[in-house]
C-alpha cells in the first residue's frame, strides 16, 4: 500500500464538501497547499518590503534580489514593452517556485505535480499572450504563422507547423512543468520504497540515491520554475515585438 | 523538441485512455476529475489573490525601496564628487598662492640685493674717491717736501761746514763759496739721496 509511488498525488477533501452547482469546490489538500505558498510568498515579501533600510537585512534583500532578477528575465527575453506584465510574471514565478518548493518537504502535497494546475495557467498564458498579440498588432498577429525568407514553395508547410507549435505551447508548457515535478516525486518515492524493502542491510544504496535526488529535485524544482517564467516571456515576447 | 513531442504524445494518450486508467486502481490521480474543478477554482483564487496582493501593494514597495535607494546612493556619489571637485580647486588655489608668495619673496629678495649691492657700490666710490684724495693730498705733501728739502738740507750743509770749518781752522769762510761746493755736490750726488 505504502509502496505505491501514485499516492502521494491523491487528492482528498479537508472540511465539508463545498458544491456550487454541478461543481465540487471543496476545500483539498491542493487547495491547503496553494494557499501556503500564496501566503508564504505574501509574508516573505511583506516583511521584506516594510522597512527601507539602506543597508538591507536578509528578508529585504532577497524581496529585492529576487525582484531584480525577475525583473532582468523579463528585460532580457521581453524587452521594455512588458514592463506592465512584470507583476504577474513576479506571480508566477513565485507561486510556481513556492508550490515546487513545498513540495519538496516530506508528507506535503506538490501542486503543480497535478496537469490541472499547470494546464490551467498555460492556458491562462496561452489565452492571455493571444488576446495581448491581437491587441497590439491586430490582424498583423497572424504574421506570426509565416516566417520571412523562407522559399514559396515551403510555405504552406511552414505555416502549418508553427501553427501547430503555437496551438501546443499550452500543452507543452504544462506537460514540461507536471511531467517534471511528477517524475521527481515518483521517482524520490519508489527509492524510498527500496529502502524499506531492502532494510538496514541494503537500503544503503538507494538511500544514499535518495539524498542525492532530493538535492536534484530542489535544482529541479527552481529550474522549472525558472523555464515556467522564460517561456511566458518568450511568448510575451512574440506577442509584443513581433518579428517573424 | 523529441522530448517535448514524446510528452505531447504521452498527454494526449492520457487524455483518451484517462477512463482506463482511471478505473484501476494504481492510476494516475492527477487524471481523476473528480477534483479538477476544486483545484481550478482554488488556484484562481489563491493565484487571483497573490497576483493582487503582489501587484498593487507590494511589489511597487520594493521599487519605490530600490529606487530610493540607488538614488540615494547616486546623489551621495554626487556629493562625493562636488566636494572632491571643490577640494581640487582649493587645492589648485593654494598652490597659485604659494608659487605667487614664492616668486613674490623672490622678487623682494633680488629687489634688496639690487639695493644692497648699489649702497655698497656707491659707498666704495665714495670711499675710493676719498682714499684716492687722501692719497693725492698725501702725494702732494711729499712732493712738496721732496721739492723743499734739498733746499733745507743744502742749507743745512752748509751751516754744518761753516761751523765746522770755523771751529777747525778758527776762520771765518765766505758762505757764498761754500753754498758753491754744495751745489756743486748735491748735482753730482744728489740723484743718489733723494731717488728722484
Amino acid at each position: 500500500m505504502a509502496a505505491n509511488p501514485m499516492t502521494q498525488f491523491e487528492v482528498y477533501r479537508i472540511g465539508p464538501e463545498i458544491k456550487v452547482g454541478a461543481f465540487d469546490i471543496s476545500f483539498t489538500n491542493a487547495s491547503l497547499f496553494m494557499v501556503v505558498s500564496s501566503l508564504a510568498i505574501l509574508i516573505i515579501f511583506n516583511l521584506g518590503s516594510k522597512k527601507n533600510s539602506l543597508l538591507p537585512n536578509k528578508l529585504q534583500l532577497l524581496a529585492e534580489l529576487s525582484y531584480t532578477f525577475i525583473s532582468k528575465m523579463i528585460g532580457d527575453t521581453a524587452g521594455t514593452k512588458a514592463r506592465p506584465y512584470f507583476a504577474f510574471i513576479f506571480s508566477l514565478f513565485m507561486f510556481v517556485l513556492f508550490c515546487n518548493m513545498f513540495g519538496m518537504i516530506p508528507y506535503t502535497f506538490t501542486v503543480t505535480s497535478h496537469i490541472i494546475v499547470t494546464f490551467m495557467l498555460a492556458v491562462f498564458i496561452f489565452v492571455g499572450v493571444t488576446i495581448i498579440g491581437f491587441v497590439k498588432h491586430g490582424f498583423g498577429y497572424l504574421k506570426l504563422f509565416v516566417p520571412s525568407g523562407v522559399p514559396a514553395v515551403l510555405l504552406p508547410l511552414i505555416v502549418i507547423i508553427e501553427i501547430i507549435s503555437y496551438l501546443s505551447r499550452p500543452v507543452s508548457l504544462s506537460v514540461r512543468l507536471f511531467a517534471n515535478m511528477m517524475a521527481g516525486h515518483t521517482m524520490m518515492k519508489v527509492f524510498g520504497g527500496f529502502v524499506i524493502s531492502l532494510g538496514v542491510v541494503g537500503g544503503w544504496l538507494p538511500l544514499s540515491f535518495s539524498v542525492a535526488l532530493t538535492g536534484l529535485e530542489i535544482l529541479v524544482a527552481f529550474l522549472q520554475a525558472y523555464v515556467f517564467a522564460i517561456l511566458t516571456c518568450i511568448y510575451l515576447n512574440d506577442a509584443l515585438n513581433l518579428h517573424h | 523538441m523529441i522530448k517535448k513531442k514524446f510528452f505531447q504524445i504521452v498527454f494526449f494518450n492520457f487524455l483518451f485512455i484517462e477512463k482506463v486508467f482511471a478505473g484501476e486502481s494504481g492510476g494516475m490521480p492527477q487524471l481523476n476529475p473528480e477534483f479538477w474543478a476544486s483545484q481550478i477554482f482554488w488556484l484562481t483564487i489563491t493565484f487571483g489573490i497573490l497576483y493582487v496582493v503582489l501587484s498593487k501593494l507590494i511589489l511597487p514597495k520594493i521599487s519605490a525601496n530600490l529606487e530610493s535607494r540607488k538614488s540615494q546612493i547616486s546623489d551621495n556619489i554626487e556629493a562625493a564628487d562636488r566636494q572632491r571637485n571643490e577640494s581640487e580647486e582649493k587645492l589648485k588655489e593654494y598652490e597659485d598662492i604659494i608659487l605667487k608668495s614664492k616668486a613674490e619673496a623672490k622678487n623682494i629678495f633680488n629687489e634688496a640685493r639690487e639695493k644692497a649691492l648699489k649702497d655698497i657700490n656707491s659707498k666704495n666710490e665714495i670711499l675710493d674717491k676719498q682714499i684716492n684724495e687722501e692719497i693725492k693730498k698725501a702725494e702732494d705733501e711729499i712732493n712738496e717736501l721732496k721739492k723743499g728739502a734739498p733746499v733745507k738740507i743744502n742749507k743745512i750743509a752748509i751751516e754744518m761746514s761753516s761751523e765746522i770749518i770755523k771751529k777747525l781752522i778758527g776762520a771765518d769762510v765766505n758762505n757764498s763759496s761754500i753754498s758753491a761746493i754744495v751745489d756743486d755736490l748735491f748735482k753730482k750726488d744728489g740723484e743718489k739721496y733723494y731717488g728722484n
